[in-house]
């Protein structure tokens, strides 16, 4: 159902983005698809390296509690974060890493578990490594389906540094696409690599 | 269709609203989790034909708010934990002195550099206790980013009405926090200024109180003899050790909240009809503990909340009441008990308290105020 109560965290170290992330999609969800939508922040001192990690909540009603409580949705770029971050999770959510900063995850994870070198595929097809925050926001529309594809994209536009716009736009429908992959796959753990970005950024050029 | 809404953070609101609210003046020094308001006021107080300065520290910072207000205009500086410990002694002039101006403190962890980005309500105490001496205090607590809006207005116009600085505390998840609102019709807003002199200047004394307790104000620059100290003064300003005229100016200021207590404590009861286990709650904390109160409503529990938008003066006779009546008292704070000592003091032995003091940066979960709500029955 529309504006169903959901919980997302972006984590990561500072600098990469996922404070942006959040801030993205709690937008997209208010000025886009009517519902309400807080964006809450944590970071540490350090301006850059420091476990950094921003919750969403959504809701069709007031949102009371001002962090996140049970949540649906983890996405995490580095160990630092995940080791601190990883937790409240409800039994049913969703958990993206970049396997090549968060190697260490417990065994048996019971959710479905999205394992993706989203930084290689930054670098590797966007140029730069800060667009791994926003395909992240892409992949979390093309497995949740919470926000809608052309919602999504009109909220990253309208928080796009001038210049950027273009650059952007194509980040987050790679995100999409590697989101739709993820989640059309049935299996429990899902593997995407750079092979994977390569060939969805190829098909959609063609 | 887009629909027209706008995004704020909590300190970009404490910004918006003190420019609503006439404040023309930011002092500040950069302090993490209160910079957000700094750099909002950079941005928006030019637009308006305010100043915007950043001092060389937070003593300084102080110290140019006070100025700025002496001059007539309505003035805010924001800081957090060691800068707000930076500015008591300036903050104990401006009581002395009776200067307008709100210091707004995004509360972190402590004591020192503690834990600079993290969630706390370490400054409590010493929003009623940092500066040295007697003074009263109005020290406000939003929960919400409607409210920090409407508190901050609040704020101002308690220092222009008392002619006093007022504290605004903000935690860091409620400045921090970035949702939709929707602000009031800027026409609807109740602003209030200082009361101005109605003598000519040269009959003009700055601690007159022939007019009540809260002298009229001239400003600075504008002819009106006025001397500035933060010694005991007389009424022309200039110091004095009469004991008679000590006595009645520090009982005097110390009037001003005490017998206006009525319109200045400011609280909201939630669930309160039937219950039988109360929680005391402020700031970000205070959200938490409502979730707690929804969740053991739902099993049975009669447990209701009473949180304080005004944390000092507390509502002392209400308080009073719900010690007397209550099964258990719970109170959930980032920090080591800064109300519970209070509250117990007015309690006194007739119920219990139940504390919950977390300072480990993290919110307090609902589910762990639940567990303590069980433990009341």
């Amino acid at each position: 159902m529309k504006c169903d109560h959901y919980e997302a965290r972006f984590a990561g170290v500072g600098g990469q983005g996922v404070i942006l992330a959040g801030k993205i999609l709690a937008y997209g969800m208010v000025s886009f698809e009517d519902c309400k939508a807080i964006e809450t922040p944590t970071y540490t001192a350090q301006v850059r390296g420091g476990a950094t990690k921003v919750d969403v909540v959504i809701d069709k009603y007031h949102i009371e509690y001002p962090r996140s409580e049970w949540l649906d949705f983890f996405l995490c770029l580095h160990q630092k974060s995940f080791n601190i971050y990883f937790k409240e999770l409800k039994d049913d959510a969703i958990v993206v890493v970049d396997p090549n900063l968060t190697p260490n995850i417990p065994d048996n994870i019971p959710q479905k578990l999205v394992l993706v070198d989203l930084i290689d595929i930054a670098k590797q097809e966007m140029g730069k490594t800060l667009y791994a925050a926003v395909i992240a926001v892409g992949m979390f529309t093309g497995l949740t389906k919470i926000i809608k594809e052309s919602n999504i994209q009109k909220a990253v536009l309208d928080n796009a540094p001038k210049g950027t716009e273009i650059n952007n736009l194509k980040a987050v429908k790679l995100g999409i696409e590697l989101g739709k992959k993820a989640f059309a796959c049935k299996e429990k753990v899902v593997r995407l690599t750079l092979e994977d970005a390569k060939m969805l950024n190829n098909e959609d050029q063609a | 269709m887009k629909k027209s809404v706008r995004f704020y953070s909590g300190a970009e609101l404490v910004a918006k609203a003190a420019i609503d609210a006439g404040c023309r003046f930011f002092g500040g020094y950069p302090i993490t989790p209160s910079s957000e308001i700094a750099e909002y006021m950079s941005h928006e107080l030019p637009k308006v034909g305010g100043t915007y300065i950043q001092m060389e520290d937070e003593i300084a910072a102080m110290g140019s708010i006070i100025g700025a207000s002496l001059a007539g205009v309505k003035s805010l500086t924001a800081t957090s934990g060691p800068g707000f410990s930076l500015k008591q002694e300036n903050i104990g002039y401006a009581y002395m002195a009776e200067v307008p101006c709100v210091i707004c403190n995004v509360m972190r962890g402590g004591p020192s550099t503690g834990l600079p980005t993290a969630l706390a309500q370490a400054d409590i105490m010493q929003a009623k206790w940092g500066t040295h001496g007697d003074h009263p205090v109005i020290a406000l607590t939003p929960a919400y980013l409607e409210e920090v809006y409407e508190l901050t207005i609040k704020a101002f116009n308690f220092s222009e009405i008392y002619r006093m600085p007022v504290m605004l505390l903000l935690d860091e998840v409620i400045a921090h926090l970035s949702t939709a609102i929707d602000l009031p019709d800027k026409e609807m807003l109740v602003i209030k200024n200082r009361r101005k002199p109605s003598v000519p200047p040269e009959k003009y004394f700055p601690y007159d109180t022939a007019y009540g307790d809260v002298p009229p104000m001239a400003n600075f620059f504008e002819g009106y003899r006025y001397h500035v100290t933060g010694l005991s003064h007389d009424k022309t300003g200039f110091p004095t050790t009469d004991p008679e005229l000590v006595q009645a100016d520090q009982e005097r200021q110390i009037r001003k909240v005490k017998s206006n207590i009525n319109n200045i404590i400011d609280y909201e009861y939630y669930q309160m009809k039937d219950a039988e286990i109360i929680i005391f709650a402020y700031g970000s904390t205070a959200r938490g503990a409502r979730v707690a109160v929804d969740n053991a409503r739902k099993l049975g529990i009669k447990v209701g909340m009473m949180r304080f938008r005004v944390i000092w003066p507390l509502p002392e006779a209400e308080i009073l009441k719900h010690c007397s009546k209550a099964k258990a008292i719970i109170i959930p704070e980032m920090n080591m008990g800064q109300l519970s000592d209070v509250i117990e003091r007015y309690a006194a032995d007739r119920t219990k308290i139940l504390r919950i003091n977390h300072v480990g940066g993290v919110p307090i979960h609902p589910s762990y105020i639940l567990n303590v709500i069980k433990e009341a029955i």
